[in-house]
C-alpha cells in the first residue's frame, strides 16, 4: 500500500495527475462531441440532401471502425495536417500536447454517437409543440431556444449520460498512443515497481468511483430535466 | 392487392435512393478509393497477405468464441438479477457494475500483467497441466473479453427477462409445465428475442473491442497492421485497410443478425 502514497516514494501523485488528465480529456471530448453532434443532427434533420448524406457517411464510418483504429488514424493524420499547415504558413513543426490530441480524437468519435442521440431526441418531440410555436410567430432561433432544446433534453439525457460514461472509459485507449492519462500512468508505475496487481486494482477503483459518482450526478440532472413531466414508472408511453 | 404493392416497393425504393446528388457523391467516393489505390503504397500487400488472412481469422475466432461464452455467462447473470434471491442478485449486480464501470483495456492488463505476475509465485500452478496455456497470452484475452461481454449482456438480459409478460409464464404454469420447461420453452426464448436487436449492437461493440488484445501480444488483424507499419514505415495504408476490414466484418454481423431476427415471427403479447 505504501506504493500508492502521495509522497515521492509512493506513486499516488502520478496516478492523481493521470486521473486529472483523464477527466480533462473526457470533459473536453464530450463538449467537442456535443458541438459536432448538434451540427450532425441539424444536418441529418434539416440539412440539404448532400449535408444529410455526408452526416450519414460520418456516423456510419465512425461507428463501424474500432475506436483504437480511429484514434491511430486521427492522431497521425491530425498531427501531419497540422504540421503541414504550419509549414505552409512558415512556422516550424510542433508537438501537439497529448491532452489536446486526445480531446480532438475522442471528440470526433463522440460526435458520431451524439449525432444519433440528439437526432432521436429531436424526433421524439411531439410535432404539435413545434407547430404551435411556429403558429405563435416565433422565429426559428427562438423555437430552438424555447421549445426544441428544453423539450428534447429529457429524451437526450439518458443517451448523453451513456456517452459520458463511454468517454471516461475510452480515455484509457489513448494509452496506446502514449498520452499520459490514468491507464498509461498506471502501466508505467506498475512496470517500474513490478506491483502490477496493486496498481491496476487501484486504477480500476478510481475509474469505478468516477463512474458511480457520475451516475449519482446524472440521476439528479435527469430528474431536473424531467421536471413537470409525468413519471416514467407506470406511464405507458 | 398486397402482393402488387410488394412488387412495386423495391423498385421505387431503388429510384428514391439513387438521386442525382447521391450518384455524384458515390462517384466522388469511388474516385477517392481509386486515388488511394493508385497513389498510395500497396506493394507490401502480397507479402503480408497470408499473415493478414490469419489475423482476420483470429479476430473472427476471438469474436465468436468470446460472444458465445459471454452470452452463456450473461443468461444466468441476468436471471439472477431479474428473478433470483438477494444473495444471488447482489453479487451479479456488483459484477455487472464493476465490469461496466472500468475500461476494458485496464481489465485486460490487470488480468494479463497482474495475474501473469502472480501465477509464477505458486509452485502448484507451475506444475499443473494448465501452465503451458497460462504462459501464453490468448487465455487472458479470451477471459477478459468474455467477462466484459458477460457484464454488459448480463444487464441487457436482466431487462429482457423482466420484460417478458407475466401472463405468458402464468399460462405456461397453467399448462402444467415444470419450472425448467417454462424457462427453456417460454422465458428464455422470449427474452432472447427481445434482446436480439440490442445484442446485434453489442456484438459490433465486441468486434470493436477485439483489437485491444494486440496490446498483450496476440496477433490479430490489428497486430498485423501494426507490424506492417513498424516494418515498412508506411503510416496510413495499413490503417485504412484495417478500417475497411472492420467495416466489412461489421456489415456481416449486422446482416447475420437481421437474418436471425427475420426468422422469428414478431408478435409478442
Amino acid at each position: 500500500m505504501g506504493l500508492l502514497a502521495l509522497e515521492p516514494p509512493g506513486r499516488g501523485s502520478f496516478l492523481l495527475a493521470g486521473f486529472l488528465n483523464s477527466v480533462m480529456i473526457a470533459v473536453g471530448a464530450t463538449v467537442v462531441g456535443l458541438c459536432l453532434g448538434v451540427c450532425g443532427a441539424w444536418c441529418k434533420l434539416y440539412g440539404g440532401p448532400v449535408a444529410r448524406d455526408l452526416a450519414g457517411v460520418y456516423t456510419t464510418i465512425v461507428r463501424a471502425v474500432p475506436e483504437l483504429v480511429l484514434i491511430l488514424i486521427l492522431y497521425f493524420a491530425g498531427a501531419d495536417l497540422l504540421n503541414k499547415a504550419l509549414a505552409a504558413f512558415g512556422y516550424p513543426p510542433t508537438d501537439i500536447p497529448g491532452v489536446a490530441a486526445g480531446i480532438f480524437v475522442l471528440g470526433v468519435v463522440q460526435g458520431a454517437y451524439s449525432t444519433e442521440v440528439l437526432r432521436g431526441a429531436i424526433l421524439a418531440i411531439p410535432q404539435g409543440q413545434i407547430e404551435a410555436a411556429r403558429a405563435y410567430g416565433m422565429s426559428p432561433s427562438l423555437i430552438m431556444r424555447r421549445i426544441t432544446l428544453p423539450a428534447m433534453l429529457p429524451f437526450a439525457i439518458p443517451g448523453l449520460a451513456n456517452l459520458w460514461l463511454i468517454a471516461t472509459k475510452d480515455t484509457a485507449l489513448l494509452a496506446i498512443v502514449g498520452v499520459n492519462e490514468l491507464t498509461q500512468v498506471t502501466r508505467t508505475a506498475a512496470g517500474a515497481t513490478k506491483a502490477y496487481f496493486t496498481f491496476f486494482m487501484a486504477a480500476g477503483a478510481i475509474y469505478l468511483a468516477l463512474t458511480l459518482f457520475s451516475g449519482a450526478i446524472i440521476g439528479r440532472i435527469e430528474r431536473w430535466a424531467r421536471r413537470g413531466m409525468p413519471s416514467v414508472a407506470g406511464a405507458g408511453r | 392487392m398486397s402482393e402488387a404493392l410488394m412488387d412495386v416497393k423495391p423498385k421505387r425504393a431503388a429510384t428514391n435512393w439513387l438521386k442525382p446528388h447521391r450518384i455524384v457523391l458515390i462517384a466522388i467516393g469511388l474516385a477517392i478509393v481509386l486515388a488511394s489505390i493508385f497513389l498510395m503504397r500497396w506493394d507490401w500487400l502480397p507479402q503480408y497477405m497470408p499473415l493478414a488472412i490469419q489475423g482476420i481469422w483470429r479476430t473472427i475466432w476471438l469474436l465468436v468464441v468470446t460472444s458465445v461464452l459471454g452470452i452463456s455467462l450473461a443468461i444466468p447473470l441476468g436471471l439472477a438479477q431479474a428473478a433470483g434471491p438477494a444473495w444471488l442478485a447482489a453479487p451479479a449486480k456488483a459484477f455487472c457494475t464493476i465490469i461496466r464501470g472500468t475500461p476494458l483495456l485496464l481489465q485486460l492488463w490487470l488480468l494479463y500483467y497482474g495475474l501473469g505476475s502472480l501465477f509464477p509465485q505458486f509452485p502448484w500452478i507451475r506444475d499443473s497441466f494448465l501452465w503451458p496455456y497460462l504462459r501464453q497470452a490468448w487465455p487472458y484475452g479470451v477471459l477478459s473479453l468474455t467477462l466484459s461481454y458477460a457484464g454488459y449482456e448480463g444487464e441487457v438480459m436482466r431487462g429482457a427477462f423482466a420484460g417478458v409478460p407475466k401472463g405468458q409464464l402464468e399460462a405456461a404454469r397453467a399448462f402444467g409445465m415444470s419450472r425448467f420447461t417454462i424457462f427453456r420453452r417460454i422465458w428464455l426464448k422470449q427474452a432472447l428475442h427481445r434482446a436480439l436487436p440490442t445484442l446485434a449492437g453489442e456484438t459490433v461493440l465486441q468486434l470493436k473491442a477485439t483489437p485491444l488484445v494486440a496490446t498483450i501480444t496476440m496477433v490479430d488483424i490489428y497486430a498485423v497492421a501494426s507490424r506492417v507499419r513498424q516494418d515498412l514505415f508506411v503510416t496510413y495504408e495499413p490503417l485504412l485497410l484495417l478500417a475497411a476490414v472492420y467495416m466489412a466484418i461489421t456489415g456481416v454481423i449486422v446482416f447475420l443478425f437481421r437474418k436471425l431476427e427475420a426468422r422469428i415471427p414478431t408478435r409478442i403479447g
